[in-house]
């Protein structure tokens, strides 16, 4: 409306903008620069020679990671498979069962859980759960049953915290219709309740699957390192981020770039997680 | 035959009781471990002694210095920048393109798992920009995973202030960035402070995207070219090369100490000023 | 009688929707000028344009001017956070900020500069003297201005208004949800400050334009219906639509 003369506000603002635009390009930066880097070898190699290849051996030419992607889909399935009903187990006690008092206690305590560094998760699983594996049931220890407990322990509190969230916005008006109407409560947390907050404990496992698969340090240590696709749960594996973590220091050349690609795939898996978890919850919210 | 739903419902609970213990017990054992193996070795001389010999011996004193250099520099580029980014966001401008597609790089961002950092950082910073492994290349690398976390809970904390705060200082002859730095970000702070100290957290443990882009040298960091050793990146390779499990669980026992503490003032800082409003 | 703000043919639209249809009013200096109708009439509006604050809404188009002392607000020349010192508002929800009551009031004039002690601390007494409510704080202007109840927290925002040392005093009916003894104080207050200041309080109580207005403009759907002085006005109505609205037909 009216035009005023170049003041401190104009100043501001115009810092401001400054500070959006660097945000944007630190944002945009990493995306872009990983998928420059990764997707030439798709060209040079061949797209279906590297996601259904079997042979990593990149020294030689051969970028085949299927084995990989298989090896990180199992341990996220493995993970799921005991956080999963573990992490909603808890978040129903929490939202149904619990008192203001014992919410107060559990959310400090999710918090400290979810803090603890993947490192430290991955030395305890080297030091008690590898070798439970290798004496109960064989096999080297270092196996997808020990990597899919720890990173089934790493995702609880992502699932607890969403499926909690989930649940507890749950109107009151829909327990107390259940029990006016005679029903138990686990009759109406199962009738009513999970089925009303389906989306978000839906999202909360795919954001938990999302967390698994990304996670690098803990898998180093518990995984072993084999390169071929694992046949039992207590063969050793290699998962896409293990490949990256292991052969970066001295990767060079096409080496390095195969090692791009596999980050591409990584990061289009992970999206496509975060997108899926998204329009879960973008339909509850709709309804 | 019909089981009693009355029966199922007492079962349920049980069971539901016994996994929620278990979850708690986990926990419980996790940060027992840490302590009891960890605090025997844990004194003064561990804490201000650097590691000698490949950490076999003397105490965790550069890597302390690592994390703190590391972790403070960061906060300090990502916070005036992503809390800057969030206020113009809510304050300065209408919905329009440049922000939604700001606030798809942040929900994108937010996924992304630390190795692809720890891989982008090397290439970029550690190499192609040749800053070799060193605080400056750890401490970029950290920004950008911290960034969109302190705008995205900086905006939430901004948009929480009631337009009504805002319309009593506009007409008491305030400009928008005077209502700005005295009433929304005063009210707004507690909000943006949890932000930063979750960050804080993340970044204290903090190892693939560390140890590919600050390095892992043992030597005391003076400078921001010095590569340096975090807590995180000295326990994972103490760890890793069996070197010493004492010193292991101690540096364990540093980090979780940590952060819980970082937790706590986070927590303080919530409670003691949402009091102040009541 | 001096004119303090003179609006002509003054309209507003927000699209489609025309708000405010050609306005021609004058608001005399140093009286209580009560500005009544049902709700969306747009008197609240009206005076949004008068301190600027429609500046806030986007989509607002207003043709017309709107003087103060002979000088056009809309025309491009004032500046708005300038104006904001001259004209201060009373809003109908009390809404203090959440500090000490003395920042409260301190707020604004600390936004001129004023810091110093010696100056301000006067000026604060003075503004909580004004809005009557300075014998019930003056043991503890340092606590929170949350505790107040709701009818001092009103008060305090009309302290806080006066620490500006306005000219003109626009109040959105202030004493909506206030009990009846904290709303006899307000009015009182007004009644000693017009002797100061140039007042319009906007209101959908008529027996409170009666009470204590000098002059009455009635609103209905965006235009000016009527406009005289208040006892003129309600004991012998040019309008019918004045009568009806006076007699509680509608609203």
């Amino acid at each position: 409306m009216i035009k005023k003369a170049f003041t401190k506000e104009h100043f501001v603002k115009w810092v401001l903008i400054a500070f959006a635009l660097s945000s944007l390009l630190f944002l945009f930066l990493i995306f872009i620069f990983i998928l420059a880097e990764g997707l030439p070898l798709f060209h040079k190699i061949g797209l279906k020679n590297i996601i259904f290849g079997f042979k990593w051996a990149p020294t030689k030419g051969s970028f085949g990671i299927f084995p990989m992607i298989v090896s990180s889909f199992l341990v996220t399935f493995g993970a799921l498979v005991i956080g999963a009903p573990l992490g909603l187990s808890c978040a129903i006690y929490l939202s149904e069962y619990s008192g203001k008092k014992l919410k107060l206690f559990l959310k400090p305590a999710l918090e400290l859980l979810a803090g603890i560094p993947s490192v430290v998760y991955g030395f305890l699983g080297v030091i008690y759960i590898v070798p439970l594996v290798r004496n109960y049931f064989g096999g080297p220890g270092f196996s997808i049953l020990a990597t899919s407990v720890i990173l089934g322990v790493m995702i609880l509190p992502t699932v607890i915290s969403i499926s909690f969230d989930s649940l507890m916005s749950v109107p009151k008006t829909y327990r107390e219709g259940s029990f006016a109407m005679g029903a138990t409560k686990w009759q109406t947390i199962y009738k009513v309740i999970i089925p009303a907050a389906r989306s978000g404990i839906l999202a909360s496992f795919i954001l938990g699957m999302g967390r698994a698969i990304g996670e690098t340090m803990a898998v180093i240590m518990v995984a072993g390192n084999a390169l071929k696709i694992p046949t039992s749960v207590l063969d050793p594996l290699r998962t896409l981020t293990s490949n990256i973590a292991l052969e970066l220091a001295y990767a060079t050349g096409d080496h390095r770039l195969g090692l791009f690609s596999t980050g591409v795939v990584l990061l289009v898996i992970i999206m496509a997680l975060n997108y899926i978890a998204n329009f879960a919850i973008k339909r509850r919210v709709l309804k | 035959m019909r089981i009693n739903p009355r029966f199922i419902d007492k079962i349920v609970k049980i069971g539901l009781n016994a996994q929620a213990f278990f979850t708690v017990g986990i926990l419980v054992t996790i940060v027992a471990i840490i302590f009891f193996k960890g605090s025997p070795y844990l004194n003064m001389e561990f804490i201000f002694s650097s590691p000698e010999d490949m950490g076999r011996h003397g105490g965790i004193f550069s890597t302390i210095v690592g994390t703190v250099f590391l972790v403070l520099l960061s906060i300090f580029v990502a916070t005036p920048l992503g809390v800057g980014t969030a206020i113009f966001l809510t304050e300065y401008t209408k919905e329009s393109w440049f922000t939604k597609t700001i606030r798809f790089g942040v929900e994108s961002l937010a996924g992304i798992p630390s190795i692809l950092y720890g891989l982008f950082g090397f290439i970029f910073f550690v190499i192609k920009l040749r800053m070799g492994w060193s605080l400056m290349a750890g401490v970029l690398t950290i920004t950008i995973m911290i960034l969109p976390t302190i705008i995205r809970t900086s905006e939430e904390a901004i948009k929480a202030v009631p337009r009504n705060l805002r319309i009593v200082s506009y007409s008491l002859s305030a400009t928008k960035w005077e209502t700005v730095t005295k009433v929304v970000l005063p009210s707004a702070g507690p909000g943006i402070l949890t932000g930063i100290m979750l960050s804080v957290g993340r970044a204290v443990g903090e190892t693939a995207a560390v140890i590919f882009t600050m390095g892992s040298s043992l030597r005391l960091p003076t400078s921001l070219m010095d590569s340096g050793r975090t807590m995180a990146v000295h326990f994972y390779i103490l760890a890793r090369e069996g070197i010493s499990m004492e010193k292991a669980y101690a540096t364990a026992l540093v980090l979780v100490l940590s952060i819980l503490c970082i937790n706590i003032i986070a927590y303080y800082i919530m409670n003691r000023v949402t009091s102040k409003y009541s | 009688m001096d004119i303090k703000i003179r609006i002509e043919e003054l309209r507003l639209s927000f699209g489609k929707a025309e708000i405010l249809k050609g306005i021609n009013i004058d608001v005399y200096k140093n009286r209580i000028t009560g500005f009544m109708g049902p709700a969306g009439s747009g008197k609240s509006t009206l005076i949004s344009i008068v301190n600027r604050m429609i500046d806030f809404e986007e989509n607002a188009e207003i043709t017309g001017k709107v003087s103060i002392d002979g000088e056009d607000i809309l025309g491009g020349k004032i500046d708005d956070v300038q104006l904001r010192r001259r004209v201060g508002t009373v809003f109908a929800v009390p809404i203090p900020l959440p500090r000490s009551i003395y920042d409260n009031i301190a707020y604004g004039p600390r936004l001129k500069n004023r810091n110093e002690r010696r100056e301000l601390r006067p000026l604060i007494v003075e503004s909580l003297k004004k809005a009557y409510l300075w014998d019930e704080v003056k043991d503890r202007l340092g606590s929170s201005a949350l505790k107040l109840s709701g009818g001092q927290q009103q008060r305090l925002c009309l302290a806080r208004t006066l620490a500006l040392e306005p000219e003109i005093i626009l109040l959105d009916e202030p004493c909506s949800g206030l009990d009846p003894i904290s709303t006899a104080k307000i009015e009182e207050a007004l009644n000693e400050l017009k002797k100061d200041y140039t007042i319009i309080l906007v209101s959908n109580n008529t027996k409170q334009i009666a009470r204590i207005t000098d002059y009455a403009a009635f609103f209905y759907m965006g235009t000016l219906i009527e406009y005289s002085p208040t006892e003129k006005l309600f004991t012998n109505p040019s309008e019918r639509k004045t009568e009806d609205y006076i007699q509680g037909k509608f609203g």
